[in-house]
């Protein structure tokens, strides 16, 4: 037997399978792992301490920039911290409108992750499939903010505009025929809602297509059976929520157990793992795109028969309709004070968690009382996961890390800040 | 400690926890499920038993928060009351937004001590939060104990605290930086350092690599912070 020595290895932070600027340090033997330690914050922009210096709703629009795969459900937790220290009220078709974009969102991280994971680690094709499915779900996005990817569609109070009549549509180009754009079309022809619903039609088809591509794939179980197995213990020690506490066999899921909005109306059910390997995880995301499709069309049947306010008119938190700010004076002042100077908030902290894409993404907000907060805290959920990196590819080989990214599901813009 | 302030807590398994096994500590509760330990010697045993009791098992430590408060309640424009000049419309220079590395000041304007750190945990097993905050008890070197042996995810939380705060957790394993560059100086959360940063980089076409150089942007914040009426209210059940 030859000696072999151990040796230090840098991977990334520029590489295809580092999911952004993850910079690793890994210390091999042969090419076993024996050390690996993540240098991180190559994308750290200091969010936390950019929102001090602001009014609250300015920094909306930062919260889409965290997790920069799953925009809306960043929002709602940020928002929600509010809500909770204003004491406001949300009408019920704006927390119905919420719940569907934070499936909707959900479906669009967990196609995004399986596209790439599938990549990572040698499966061309399902990349392909995915984007075809997200491109849908980001006109969604697109239909209700006017942006594919930050939205800044959730308010205090609401959401910033009810769903729109009509979805925005491809038009005519010298690569695009007419026909091929009036096949592309003919979902978009209604609303929004009859879309999503056509959408929900279609979606369960689509995954067992990947399914077909993955789930009895020689080559994706020996890449992803018995890799990086967690156990439930060590998963609750390392932190770990959402799926990859799902794929540990730990049924916790906040939507289930601390019910946010209008979760605790909805039919849907937790998929669980056994083994906690990356298999199982990789299971768990798929039942789940399935669960998400279910809530939707449940959210979309319950809009479509009930019409209402999307946000509160508590004036004070909420701007007036433009109209009322040309008729009535009050309005005027109110709409005037909230965009010179925001709101304040009384003196308190809150911790508001909601079920991301990812697992447990909460906020701390303290307030001191001013049109600003005073301390800002992003609990991303990928921060212990990819702690956990050391432990979990300790003694595999090194196309295992790969294989171990990409179960975590990491996005820089969350773990940096 | 006194019997109304456990009032507060609803969860009775919380209460009990509280009552039988916290009996001869110092502690507070803010509000439903946020308690104050005023005393920082016991602050493993405390967070082990947290940890390992027989009726509410934290198993999950969820986030470690650093907390500056010296700048806590201070607003830039005093909305309040006008002296015979009429209504303040000076806006001061000296919040974290308006100066820059040389000028910044440090307020103490803390109701407590300045560093805090709140540690959020859950509990899985019967469904329930609890956050714990700990007060550093010197202002200057701030420090506490790290729990690194409790909870495993404790390591990176307790580095980034220690890296946007300054707060030195004795007994970590491996203290170093971790969201900051490599080299950077200071510590970017702190109220007294300042919004715009200290330095910034750019490729020296003449030396051919990155170099530092002091920053060149000017603070920039456009809408004062201010407190309104009615506001210093606190809020006690969120």
């Amino acid at each position: 037997m030859p000696d072999i020595k151990s040796f230090t290895m840098n991977f990334g932070p520029q590489h295809p399978s580092a999911h952004g600027v993850l910079r690793l340090i890994l210390e091999l033997e042969g090419e076993v792992i024996v050390r690996a330690d993540p240098h991180i914050g190559l994308l750290h922009r200091g969010t936390e301490k950019l929102a001090e210096s602001k009014p609250y709703n300015q920094s909306i629009g930062y919260m889409d920039r965290l997790d920069y795969v799953s925009m809306m459900s960043n929002e709602h937790a940020y928002v929600l911290s509010i809500e909770k220290l204003l004491e406001i009220d949300v009408p019920l078709r704006a927390q119905y409108i919420r719940v569907m974009f934070d499936e909707i969102t959900r479906v669009l991280n967990h196609l995004l992750w399986l596209g790439a994971h599938a990549l990572d680690i040698g499966a061309m094709s399902v990349f392909l499939y995915a984007f075809r499915e997200r491109e849908d779900l980001m006109d969604c996005y697109e239909a209700v903010s006017g942006t594919r990817m930050h939205a800044t569609y959730y308010r205090p109070g609401g959401v910033s505009k009810d769903l729109p009549l009509n979805m925005p549509k491809y038009e005519e180009t010298k690569w695009k025929s007419k026909k091929e754009v009036n096949k592309l079309n003919e979902a978009r022809e209604g609303t929004l809602l009859d879309f999503i619903e056509n959408f929900t039609d279609r979606f369960p088809q689509c995954v067992d297509e990947y399914e077909t591509l993955l789930t009895d794939n020689r080559i994706w179980k020996q890449r992803t059976v018995d890799i990086g197995i967690v156990s439930k213990e060590r998963a609750f020690q390392l932190g770990f929520t959402g799926p990859m506490l799902r794929g540990s066999g730990i049924a916790w899921d906040l939507r289930k157990k601390q019910p946010y909005e209008i979760y605790d109306l909805l039919d849907f059910d937790i998929p669980i793992g056994t083994n906690g390997d990356c298999y199982d995880r990789y299971l768990v995301r798929i039942e789940e795109m399935r669960q998400s499709n279910k809530i939707i069309r449940q959210c979309v049947d319950w809009l479509k028969n009930n019409n209402g306010p999307t946000i509160s008119d508590n004036n004070k938190i909420t701007p007036p309709s433009r109209d009322e700010v040309k008729e009535d004076m009050e309005s005027l002042i109110y709409h005037f004070k909230l965009f010179t100077e925001g709101y304040c908030i009384p003196k308190g902290e809150v911790y508001c968690a909601v079920e991301h894409p990812k697992g447990e993404f909460g906020v701390t907000l303290i307030s001191d009382g001013s049109n600003k907060p005073y301390r800002l805290k992003m609990r991303a959920p990928g921060f212990p996961h990819l702690a956990a990196l050391n432990e979990m590819v300790n003694g595999h080989m090194i196309s295992d890390v790969v294989a171990i990214i990409g179960t975590q599901d990491i996005v820089f813009g969350e773990i940096d800040r | 400690m006194t019997e109304n302030l456990l009032n507060k807590i609803s969860n009775k398994n919380l209460k009990n926890l509280f009552e039988d096994n916290f009996k001869n500590f110092s502690y507070d509760f803010e509000n439903k499920n946020t308690v104050v330990f005023n005393e920082s010697e016991k602050f493993i045993y405390i967070m082990k038993h947290l940890k390992e009791n027989e009726k509410i098992r934290f198993e999950i430590l969820i986030d470690v928060v650093g907390v500056d408060y010296s700048d806590f309640g201070l607003s830039e424009w005093n909305a309040k009351s006008a002296n015979n000049k009429g209504y303040s419309r000076g806006i001061t220079k000296d919040s974290s937004g308006r100066y820059t590395y040389e000028t910044s000041k440090t307020h103490h304007n803390q109701p407590k001590k300045r560093f805090c750190v709140i540690y959020n945990l859950l509990s899985i097993s019967s469904n329930e939060r609890l956050n714990v905050k700990f007060y550093c008890d010197n202002d200057k070197n701030p420090s506490l104990p790290s729990i690194t042996s409790v909870w495993s995810s404790a390591d990176w939380y307790e580095r980034e605290a220690y890296d946007l705060f300054g707060i030195v957790f004795i007994g970590h394993p491996d203290l170093r930086r971790i969201l900051t560059d490599y080299g950077f100086i200071g510590h970017p959360l702190r109220k007294d350092f300042p919004l715009i940063g200290n330095v910034e980089v750019n490729y020296d076409l003449n030396k051919e690599r990155v170099v530092y150089q002091p920053v060149t942007i000017k603070p920039r914040v456009l809408i004062p912070k201010v407190i309104r009426d009615g506001n210093e209210k606190e809020v006690k059940d969120a």
